[in-house]
């Protein structure tokens, strides 16, 4: 028989709920974005999210059974993001999941964000492993290192500014609306020439990111063009900045893929959804003959669906959280297995 | 008629099923557990102890605020889910009305409030079910003058009185009084009383509603205030 799972997303600024099917298939997917409402403060306001989170909901969740189709006796649990993320917004998407599952009698499964985004692909594309993941969006960056389904190895994390982050703050340099990404690679592509800018590698070995030297570079590099009064040309400073995020990402998984042999590479989060990344990923893996999948552009944002695709994992390895389950903003990818 | 009240507006956390004007069980507790930890296997056990499943209540209501935001909004939600997939009416009522009806008995005025940081508190008065002072949230140095014109005896309830306690004498004398310990802290049961005399709201309102914060998020202050100045 098939398993239904109710998943429930609100760690940051989308309140979101979807129906998964098996873990692989899409019922409904809902998304109420509230980025109209952050975009006036240049970023998301945590106490914002939060109110607008309360008076989503309830209408989020009952479009989401009304697509599919399906009364909650139907379901078979309900998953929710346990962490990380803001913490005020995470405990609005936990209280409304466990309201929902004691109402019906109905198992709570906790899932974190990460391993969403990551799961995001197995709706697209069945995983294979062993697998690598690159998680990129404005919290992360990081390598994950994937055995088997619930298995999570950290290889590789930014030890300061996550790549998301640094388009955020440059788009701001440049003076680009929030939220900036999208922006700065539309820029890019249009660009002629590049500002160079640093690629940081760090040590020979890591497979560690930095990010937060390459946006000082680039502050300065505003910062000085001022001084001697010269006009700077903002697409070439996202083109040069975009470049040499892309070389680094790029050249770090692949060099992951090779030393771990894994049989499947994959991109997710927000950042996934940048077209310079998504290029340059697809065409150096296409390369070396290894199958390279990143999901479509709705599938990389925050959304409900993918807590639904890994929260069926997590329910098959029998994993339940209970009533007293809490927001957890720091929490770390832990295996399940 | 069965109600469930749920009430997480502050610190304190009360839990009521009312059946016909009887109270079956009541929680209240005022240990610092955080809302999001403690109100769910609350309502869990309520239901347990009274040995009902959730689908045989009537309706719901819950303090809808002012408190502390992160407090009213995991009460609000938790109603407002329940009562949309239960199909339940929901009413919301005030925090501080409901602290105040602690003490109804007294025929003067009562003056229900709550800490709300940076010496501001939440507070309301009522005389006589009558409202003096409607909820609000002001400066504590606001609510002694406002008190004060009264020039009537005042009875304070709420558990933060005490830490305004030197400060309310020190403006009204011996005119302010503090309720005894016992009516300090909110009640589900009170919450459940006061939500009996409202008309319950159609079923498909659920949606809409949302917490009295009484106060606007600080980040939308200052850029109203940003607004104000590029405008001049």
């Amino acid at each position: 028989m098939s398993k239904y799972i109710l998943a429930i997303e609100t760690s940051c600024d989308e309140t979101a709920a979807s129906i998964i099917k098996d873990g692989t298939e899409i019922v409904s997917n809902i998304v109420s974005s509230q980025i109209e409402s952050h975009k006036r403060f240049g970023g998301v306001v945590p106490e914002i999210a939060s109110r607008h989170h309360v008076e989503q909901m309830t209408l989020v969740i009952e479009e989401c059974l009304k697509q599919a189709n399906l009364t909650p006796a139907e379901l078979t649990a309900v998953a929710v993001t346990e962490g990380p993320g803001l913490v005020g917004a995470l405990l609005i998407g936990i209280n409304a999941a466990k309201a929902f599952a004691f109402a019906h009698g109905l198992p709570i499964v906790p899932v974190h964000h990460i391993a969403g985004h990551i799961y995001a692909n197995n709706l697209v594309q069945p995983m294979e492993f062993p697998l690598l993941a690159l998680v990129v969006s404005g919290g992360h960056t990081e390598l994950v290192y994937m055995k088997e389904h619930g298995h999570f190895e950290l290889i590789g994390e930014t030890r300061d500014d996550a790549a998301g982050e640094a388009y955020d703050k440059v788009a701001r340099v440049l003076n680009l609306p929030y939220p900036g990404g999208p922006h700065i690679d539309r820029l890019a592509h249009e660009a002629e020439e590049a500002v160079p800018f640093p690629r940081v590698w760090l040590e020979a070995d890591s497979y560690d990111f930095s990010f937060s030297g390459l946006k000082s570079a680039v502050i300065n590099y505003k910062h000085n063009m001022d001084q001697r009064g010269e006009e700077i040309v903002p697409a070439a400073v996202a083109k040069g900045f975009q470049d040499s995020v892309v070389e680094v990402l790029t050249a770090k998984t692949l060099r992951a893929a090779e030393e771990y042999k894994v049989k499947q590479v994959i991109a997710a989060g927000g950042v996934a959804a940048n077209k310079g990344l998504r290029t340059s990923l697809e065409a150096t893996f296409k390369e070396r003959n290894i199958p390279f999948y990143v999901p479509p552009l709705k599938l990389c944002t925050d959304n409900a669906a993918m807590i639904g695709a890994a929260g069926h994992y997590v329910y098959e390895a029998g994993i339940r959280g209970d009533m007293k389950m809490n927001g957890k903003p720091g929490l770390e990818l832990d295996s399940w297995k | 008629m069965i109600w469930l009240g749920i009430e997480t507006a502050n610190t304190p956390l009360s839990v009521a099923i009312v059946k016909d004007g009887k109270v079956l069980a009541e929680v209240v507790q005022n240990i610092k557990v955080t809302h999001s930890v403690g109100a769910m296997p609350a309502v869990e056990e309520i239901f347990a102890k009274v040995g009902m499943k959730p689908e045989e209540i009537d309706a719901i209501t819950v303090s809808e605020g002012p408190g502390s935001y992160t407090g009213v909004r995991i009460g609000v939600t938790i109603a407002k889910t329940l009562a949309w997939t239960l199909q339940k009416p929901l009413v919301g009522v005030s925090s501080l009305q409901a602290l105040a009806a602690n003490a109804k008995l007294y025929t003067g005025v009562v003056c229900s409030l709550f800490d709300a940081r940076r010496q501001n508190v939440y507070a309301a008065a009522y005389k006589n079910g009558e409202t003096l002072i409607a909820d609000t949230h002001v400066h504590i140095d606001g609510l002694m003058l406002q008190l004060a014109v009264l020039n009537e005896e005042v009875l304070f309830v709420g558990a933060d009185v005490e830490q305004f306690w030197d400060k309310i004498v020190e403006n009204l004398g011996e005119r302010a009084l503090c309720a005894p310990f016992t009516l300090h802290l909110p009640r589900a049961t009170e919450i459940i009383a006061i939500a009996e005399n409202k008309p319950l709201p159609a079923v498909e309102e659920v949606h809409h509603f949302v917490p009295q914060y009484r106060r606007i998020a600080e980040a939308e202050a200052n850029w109203m205030k940003e607004q104000k100045q590029v405008d001049e």
